[in-house]
């Protein structure tokens, strides 16, 4: 089974943000980057997809600078075998751009999955995924939690309000991943020595058109500071007269 | 308190290290974290060994780590061998403890002083976890003194027979596999010092866990008889002989437990801190005070001079230049760095130090063990000055 | 004169809240620029269209076919932007899960910037500038977009409906299903009338401090007394299998703005901040005193949550009857 991930560099959730001087993104100085969560998962499900079929590749594609490298070595430590780092300096903030740069990447690789995680947890766009797939023309599932692949097709469970969404599509397919679809191995530390000896490849990445452009980021306002309404049983009746009375939400 | 741990790093060692050495020490430290952390608390109080991370622990690579990939192990240099210990040791000391016996005093002998079979034979299975091993050396009165062991091998036309105790053996009673350092000739004779690599369920063999302990306590600590265990020719270790080659695997072990109370050090300090940003007393958190300000400041030294020791001793080991001498430098600075430190913050919690919810007085009375084993701290400062003055002042 | 078009959804026929949220959007673009607002509404038979035009919306158009009973990814794309590629300066949809699949779709077919999780909305010089938040919402991010069309996928329960009073007049146009590439098969339902965390404007977590599953019977009895009110749970508890993932609330959950948030034992960790940190009014039930949870929470009880949690539900209950 020939399989890509697509795989993102993101800054560690634990992150303090910081604004940089150019008021428009954020300061890197002393930031730890990871593999993106959520592509944790889309890895996973591919080793264990390429380990079921007995045969295959899984190869580990990423858009960014040089430095994005390290985070193909990650997945390559967990298993896969290749990569290939589509070198851009500055990933633009419109997801469309980038996946068109994927989509011409994976075009005519003959992969019959192609992974996402369902969102990064930077920028939370949440779009990446899908848009590769539809300007692949190919079936997508976005966000699954649950995924059974038999005889060419896939039959998929996704989150929704209220329940879960069962779908089903034919392969070749991109599945975006959610929590719960797996749980990601960690590398082994033999994998992380053979790791340092896969290939990675490395081309200038073909970004579409740029459509949208940052005006500024900054904090959030601090929250108005509260105070605690007294302590165990007794508090009760106070609280419920300041949430009808003051805060106004009863 | 179960948020991850971010190291502490207040000289950017983690810029001094290779990428491959980064990876290593963050996958064991989120393992730490997922895995070990979650049970170690129960495990503690209740005096047993965590033994169900085993598999997971081998799986990953961590046992024998440093040796080489054909013999089933990650291959890794020293440097990313001793960023294991470091994480281990921030989770347990005992764990950490598992994890030195198993690759240091088990594997390491056999690689060192075995033949080929004998690696190819037991390597991998030790490496793999299938088979867990124990270091047999100090005895109930030869503990500083392992020269004067008096557990004895004698040669027969089958093999050797073995008859003796040991005693503080991590790994004991969960042994499959016991390297037993023995005398086979007069007892006064040390060049008469070999090594052999027992299986546990040789009859005369037997194990017996050590109560009563208030130190290391999620850890198997026995006591090792042997009467007239019989053992084949193929249960020497060929190139082992006199004190030299359990010393010499007493050196990997020390350098290993440099990083590791290293660890323990920099998960004291964390809790402590994050404590002390939270903790409110008259009307301020308690790390606006000047005495936990200098507590902090105190810890944040000792253990960044530590980082940057051990780092360099790893490098002057995969250099293939370091000295015993060297490693029980580290060892004693590291070790006795770690019980203050573990005090120290223990201090700083205040009435919730005392419970094992935080990590703090598990490591403080850990690392007591950790002072006396492997060369007690004393020791090794008789070891330094007889290395500078020429001089030994030993008895 | 430009047009912004609203994106409707319907769940068993009816209209969902979000659909007027999005309509409201639309309709501050719409003041922002003079424009006027189609809103679309996709479904099987006759789907709902009433209160459409209150909510603002001038034209209502309705797509009707047999396989839009549910989300159609591919015929709801294909008809959606079918109608969008003409004369649009914005299209507004809501960030549901169907949204989120359904907006980068029709940004590829109309080759449109697509800006996800936007929590406010204006115009500069012609152009939609979209707010949203960052990193876990550690940050607020402002982007600008190059349509036209803008795409822009708002937050549930941060536009609040308004009362527009437009003519709301609905027209037929055609429903196109696209090539299908993937089927919706079946909607597994939660438990019956559980309301979706991400929608409710009343959460009730619960985290660790409720130490065990069989607790949470308190937390669902508190959300019960509310009447509207969804239950959440922090990621510890969900890891835990205690609770299902879809209740997560938390960095790498849902992140919810509702009205009120009450955190039940739940200490207050980074990444379950960034979950709920938006929330209105924020209450937080913890034994301990020092939890970083009552940094945030503007009302703060210090006790056992398993005696408040009773007398607080039946205060509530007391509270809406009176």
């Amino acid at each position: 089974m020939k399989i890509a991930v697509c795989v993102k560099r993101v800054p560690d959730t634990e992150t303090r943000i910081k604004v940089g001087a150019d008021g428009a993104s954020i300061d890197e100085a002393g930031v730890k980057f990871i593999l993106n969560p959520f592509d944790e998962f889309a890895v996973e499900e591919a080793l264990q997809r390429r380990e079921k079929a007995g045969a295959g590749e899984v190869v580990i594609v990423t858009l960014g600078s040089d430095a994005a490298a390290e985070t193909i070595r990650t997945a390559l430590a967990m298993g896969a075998d290749r990569g290939v780092l589509l070198k851009a300096e500055r990933i633009p903030p419109d997801g469309l751009a980038i996946a068109q740069a994927l989509a011409a990447e994976l075009r005519g690789g003959g992969y019959d999955l192609i992974l996402f995680g369902k969102v990064a947890v930077d920028d939370y766009n949440h779009q990446v995924g899908t848009m590769t797939a539809e300007l692949l023309g190919l079936p997508c599932v976005t966000a699954a939690v649950k995924l059974e692949i038999a005889d060419g097709s896939v039959t998929a469970e996704r989150e929704v309000e209220g329940g879960l969404e069962v779908v089903g599509c034919a392969l070749p397919a991109v599945i975006t991943c959610d929590k719960g679809l797996n749980t990601p191995r960690y590398p082994a530390l033999k994998g992380i020595m053979a790791a340092k000896k896969k290939p990675i490849e490395t081309r200038a990445a073909a970004l579409g058109p740029v459509r949208m452009s940052v005006k500024s980021l900054g904090l959030p306002p601090d929250r108005k500071e509260g105070r605690i309404v007294g302590e165990g049983p007794d508090a009760v009746s106070e609280l419920v007269r300041l949430l009808r009375q003051e805060a106004k939400v009863l | 308190m179960a948020s991850r741990f971010e190291g502490v790093d207040f000289y950017d060692i983690s810029s001094l290290l290779s990428e491959e050495e980064r990876a290593v020490r963050d996958t064991v430290r989120q393992w730490v974290d997922d895995k070990l952390l979650p049970v170690i608390n129960e495990a503690y109080i209740a005096g047993r060994f965590p033994k169900q991370l085993i598999p997971e622990m081998a799986e990953l690579g961590f046992y024998g780590a440093n040796l080489p990939e054909e013999y089933g192990c990650a291959g890794l240099n020293n440097v990313a061998y001793g960023l294991i210990m470091q994480e281990l040791e921030r989770g347990d000391s005992g764990v950490r403890s598992f994890a030195s016996v198993q690759g240091a005093l088990v594997m390491y002998p056999i690689y060192a002083f075995g033949s080929e079979e004998q690696k190819k034979h037991w390597l991998p299975k030790l490496a793999s976890g299938e088979l867990i091993g124990c270091f047999g050396l100090t005895e109930p009165d030869y503990g500083s003194n392992p020269a004067g062991m008096i557990t004895t091998a004698k040669e027969t036309s089958a093999g050797w027979v073995l008859n003796g105790a040991k005693m503080w053996i991590t790994n004991g009673s969960m042994a499959d596999v016991a390297i037993v350092w023995a005398k086979t000739g007069a007892l006064d004779d040390v060049k008469s010092i070999r090594g052999f690599v027992v299986p546990t369920k040789t009859p005369g063999f037997s194990a017996k866990d050590q109560k009563g302990k208030l130190s290391l306590r999620a850890s198997d600590t026995s006591e090792l008889v042997l009467q007239n265990v019989e053992v084949g020719k193929d249960a020497l270790l060929p190139k082992s002989g006199g004190i030299k080659a359990p010393l010499m695997c007493l050196t990997q072990a020390r350098y290993g437990i440099s990083w590791g109370a290293l660890g323990a050090a920099m998960g004291c300090y964390a809790e402590a801190l994050a404590y002390a940003k939270q903790r409110v007393m008259f009307r301020k958190p308690i790390a606006g005070f000047q005495l936990q300000q200098a507590r902090l400041a105190e810890m944040l030294t000792e253990i960044t001079k530590g980082q940057l020791l051990c780092l360099h001793l790893g490098r002057l080991k995969d250099l293939g230049t370091m000295r015993p001498q060297q490693v029980s430098l580290a060892k004693r600075n590291n070790v006795n760095v770690a019980c203050e430190v573990a005090r120290e913050a223990r201090r700083l919690l205040g009435a919730n130090g005392i419970l094992v919810e935080y990590s703090a007085m598990r490591h403080m009375a850990n690392l007591e063990s950790v002072y006396t084993y492997e060369g007690t701290h004393d020791m090794h400062t008789l070891i330094l000055g007889e290395d500078v003055t020429g001089m030994a002042a030993f008895e | 004169m430009a047009r912004i078009l609203a994106v409707c959804e319907t769940k068993n026929g009816a209209l969902r809240k979000v659909s007027r949220e999005a309509v409201a959007a639309a309709r501050a673009l719409a003041a922002a620029m003079g424009a006027s607002v189609d809103a679309i509404v996709l479904g099987a038979g006759t789907p709902e269209t009433a209160g459409l035009g209150e909510a603002g919306a001038d034209r209502v158009l309705v797509a009707s076919h047999d396989s839009f009973d549910r989300y159609a990814p591919d015929g709801y794309a294909a008809t959606i932007a079918a109608q969008a590629k003409d004369g649009y300066a914005a299209v507004v949809l809501a960030a549901t899960a169907s949204g989120k699949d359904l907006g980068p779709r029709l940004a590829v077919q109309l080759d449109a910037p697509l800006a996800m999780d936007v929590t406010a909305l204006a115009v500069e010089g012609g152009k939609v500038v979209a707010t949203r938040p960052v990193y876990a919402g550690k940050a607020i991010q402002q982007v600008v977009l190059d349509g036209p069309p803008a795409l822009v996928a708002i937050r549930p329960n941060t536009f609040a409906p308004v009362a527009a009073g437009k003519a709301g007049v609905v027209q037929s146009v055609a429903a196109q299903t696209g090539t299908v590439r993937v089927r919706v098969k079946e909607l597994k339902a939660a438990e019956q009338g559980a309301l979706d965390v991400g929608e409710a404007s009343i959460v009730v977590s619960g985290g660790r401090g409720m130490k065990g599953p069989e607790h949470f019977h308190l937390i669902e009895e508190l959300a019960k007394a509310f009447g509207n009110a969804a239950v959440g749970a922090s990621r510890a508890v969900v890891d835990a299998g205690w609770r299902p993932h879809g209740e997560q609330v938390g960095q790498t959950g849902k992140t919810v703005s509702p009205q009120l948030y009450i955190a039940v034992g739940i200490s207050g960790a980074i990444q379950h901040l960034a979950g709920m940190r938006t929330a209105k009014v924020i209450v937080a039930i913890n034994k301990d005193r020092d939890a970083p949870i009552f940094k945030v929470a503007d009302y703060g009880i210090v006790g056992d949550a398993f005696e408040i949690l009773p007398l607080l539900a039946e205060a509530i209950r007391k509270a809406r009857a009176g």
